[in-house]
């Protein structure tokens, strides 16, 4: 019975999404190949992977030149760690939120899922507002990024980091309009594992910023 | 039917509750102490509270990658343990070369910063 259903479902995600190797059509197995064979899971690894380069790169700027204020601002004058607590607070929870998104979508409750992966958009966006109201704070101040070397890798790091955040929420909002359509499809099960992936390695990321740039720039 | 099987292996790459919370928890430890350490303005030297900021740091990625990102040996048969061994080398040999280098240009070219 259900396993009628789920082939209507690749049909329907085969018109979506045309796929060149549909062979694996018919095959009992084809769930399993979505989530553990298939290349994409894989393939969207290692591409998390060069991201993570890319963000190591532009930690390894800020410990070069972090440090060179040119007679401006320095990040004890600067940062508020108080609401980077709460902002670190936002993405921890919404780590553990999607984390329940994923286990309710592996035993097939769409409603909860989205129910869960709405309130993981709802930190998401929580801790982009905190981060506009720090930079609007921060040119409030004068500190934007032309003042210092510490400030143009401040805002290149910390902003690199803001804009994949965004990106996630308009790919989580996305999502959840492809799920109410189309239903819990094998392809729109594999985009809520690569984008949990992504969330969670972006969670990782602001562990390293909080910890280096945040938390070490206050006492130094 | 067919989710039956899938689920028994979803358990183990995709966590379970415990999993995640277990993560979870260990996580709010790993953010509160580095966190206190420098709201709580606690008397230690500034060395000492840069170590901890730091180790805490790293053992918070740690759990990530396993209890988060789902890292085992087995996952996508090595590959993924793999690809993020290689990328953790690469990125010791980015930082640690950089600054290495960068402090001691720093310090023949400004004697005294």
């Amino acid at each position: 019975m259900s396993t009628q259903v789920i082939e209507t479902e690749d049909d329907l995600d085969f018109y979506v999404t045309p796929k060149p190797d549909s062979a694996s059509d018919g095959h009992p197995d084809t769930h399993q190949d979505y989530e553990h064979e298939n290349g994409t899971m894989l393939g969207f690894w290692i591409y998390l992977m060069s991201d993570c380069l890319i963000f190591g790169i532009l930690f390894a700027v800020y410990a070069v030149v972090g440090q060179n204020y040119a007679l401006g601002p320095t990040p004890a004058e600067l940062f508020e760690i108080d609401k980077i607590l709460l902002a670190t607070f936002f993405l921890l929870f919404s780590s553990i939120t999607y984390g329940f998104a994923v286990i309710n979508m592996n035993q097939n409750k769409k409603a909860t899922m989205m129910l869960w992966l709405l309130v993981t958009g709802a930190f998401g966006v929580g801790f982009l507002v905190l981060e506009a109201m720090e930079f609007a704070h921060l040119l409030h101040l004068g500190a934007g990024p032309d003042v210092s070397a510490f400030l143009s890798s401040f805002w290149f790091l910390v902003g690199t980091h803001g804009l994949h955040v965004a990106g996630g929420v308009i790919w989580l909002l996305v999502l959840l309009v492809q799920v109410l359509i189309f239903g819990l499809t094998p392809a729109n099960r594999r985009r809520v594992l690569c984008l949990s992936l992504f969330w969670h390695f972006l969670d990782l990321i602001w562990i390293g910023v909080f910890s280096f740039v945040y938390l070490t720039g206050v006492i130094i | 039917m067919s989710h039956d099987t899938n689920s028994d292996t979803s358990v183990d790459s995709h966590g379970s509750y415990k999993s995640y919370l277990t993560g979870f928890l260990f996580s709010v430890v790993l953010t509160v102490i580095p966190f206190w350490v420098v709201l709580g303005k606690p008397d230690i030297p500034t060395g000492l509270k840069i170590a901890v900021i730091f180790g805490m740091g790293a053992v918070q990625i740690l759990v990530h990658v396993i209890y988060f990102l789902h890292v085992t040996v087995k996952a996508e048969q090595g590959w993924k343990l793999l690809s993020i061994v290689f990328t953790a080398v690469l990125l010791v040999i980015i930082l640690a070369g950089s600054i290495w280098v960068m402090y001691h240009l720093n310090t023949n070219m400004m004697p005294g910063m």
